[in-house]
């Protein structure tokens, strides 16, 4: 499918249904989709599953919580441990109306590069010994204890990057890039918002980082960086 | 004054991690002649110290504590992947992360504290999976002035038996086969108050000295 470019946030979110598992790219302040996550907050959908590195810590993807849309969050750091200021993520998280799942973030990353890459799961050394190991398959190979993790993939990814030509192809700019290369490959629909939409032929195909057939829609936005 | 003898741990050419808050003030202390490596899992490897308040920050360029960062001339750019396959194979030689407890034998628990009933793990896991040198930089004791350094870790772990050296305000301590080895003390610390402010178990080194900067 060839990739859409949208005038507005809005129109390129309109079609997020309730319930749907979204992939939100970003860590920290860098690479965070906030206009596609404001639209997203306006569109009003519910009942979402987020899969990100936070929400709420050096990022706002919890306008998600505090708007109630959010149910469900897949994350690594959601929140500061020895910061006693609670985010709006962490609020809904104690009255129960949003779940956590904790993943480590090198597992996080790589269970969503394999749904991106279209495998069944991968063994991982990381979390043998602590509470990560809880309810997974362990096993041993090469003499060394592994855990079996399960790949991640979502109906929607929203994403910043820098640069996208007309036929998709992305380039990010230094730590904005991060998760969004994996989730690019990992959600049926891929909507990105971008600081510039060139030609084709002016990105140099040796740079491109992510390959347009793995992008569905385009929002030049004017970047906004919290 | 931590992350300042913390620096001097890191040697020449190694590939150093360092984990949020308290171990981040360690890039501003590295000497201009010990070159080393810094590498943050959000995707960057080659960076320099954090950019001054005062001075314009770009925050698409930010460490694990995302705060905006220097480049270094043959910095690399790359995804979370990649940043994680370079830890998790052991390219990375060393990772300085914060600690909320460390036992006798060297586990670490740095990810929850147990009251809140939630946490964040981040990094940390895969850092202590992979590297070959875990340094724990944190306060020789908790806000409330209990001790960190415990026989076993009563909160929930990031690893076990995985870090090699503690440096506190009071202290630095190696982790042993024999049990915990004082080395160094602070200016102006005696052996004794290490003593008190430790739960577990400390053998002296002979050679025990004061801290050098």
């Amino acid at each position: 499918m060839p990739v859409r470019i949208y005038e507005t946030c809005a129109e390129a979110v309109a079609d997020i249904f309730d319930g749907a598992v979204i992939m939100s790219g970003g860590f920290g302040p860098a690479g965070t989709p906030n206009n596609l996550i404001r639209a997203l907050r306006d569109q009003g959908a519910k009942n979402l599953t987020c899969i990100a590195n936070a929400a709420g810590v050096r990022n706002r993807l919890d306008i998600l919580c505090e708007s109630g849309q959010m149910r469900r969050l897949i994350a690594s750091y959601p929140i500061y441990p020895s910061n006693p200021v609670i985010s709006a993520f962490e609020e809904r998280w104690r009255a129960q109306e949003v779940e956590l799942e904790l993943v480590p973030q090198g597992t996080l990353a790589e269970r969503i590069r394999a749904g991106g890459a279209g495998l069944g799961g991968f063994y991982t050394p990381v979390g043998v010994g602590t509470v990560a190991e809880i309810g997974k398959e362990k096993r041993v190979i090469g003499g060394k204890e592994y855990l079996l993790e399960l790949p991640l993939r979502a109906d929607f990814a929203l994403l910043k990057a820098c640069k996208a030509d007309l036929r998709g192809n992305l380039i990010y700019r230094g730590t904005a890039r991060n998760f969004s290369p994996l989730m690019a490959m990992a959600a049926n629909t891929v909507i990105v918002e971008v600081d510039e939409i060139v030609p084709c032929g002016e990105l140099d195909p040796e740079v491109i980082v992510t390959p347009g057939i793995f992008v569905d829609r385009l929002v030049k936005v004017k970047k906004i960086v919290v | 004054m931590i992350a300042l003898r913390v620096a001097k741990e890191l040697r020449d050419g190694d590939v150093v991690n360092l984990g949020i808050g308290l171990p981040t003030l360690v890039s501003n202390f590295i000497t201009p002649d010990v070159s080393i490596w810094l590498h943050s899992e959000n995707g960057v490897l080659g960076f320099g110290p954090i950019v001054d308040e005062d001075e314009e920050q770009d925050l698409e360029y930010v460490n694990a504590g995302s705060q905006p960062i220097t480049l270094l001339p043959g910095a690399s750019f790359f995804d979370s992947a990649m940043a994680f396959a370079m830890i998790r194979t052991g390219r990375v030689d060393v990772t300085v992360l914060g600690g909320l407890q460390v036992s006798a034998k060297g586990d670490l628990a740095n990810w929850m504290v147990p009251s809140r009933g939630v946490g964040s793990i981040g990094g940390a896991m895969d850092l202590i999976a992979g590297v070959k040198r875990v340094i724990v930089a944190m306060t020789h004791t908790s806000k409330n002035g209990e001790p960190k350094i415990v026989d076993e870790c009563t909160f929930p772990l990031s690893g076990r038996r995985c870090v090699n050296t503690i440096i506190t305000d009071l202290a630095v301590i190696e982790v042993t086969p024999e049990g915990l080895l004082l080395k160094e003390v602070a200016p102006g610390v005696s052996i004794d108050e290490v003593r008190a402010a430790t739960a577990a178990p400390l053998i002296v080194a002979s050679d025990c000295r004061e801290m050098v900067f």
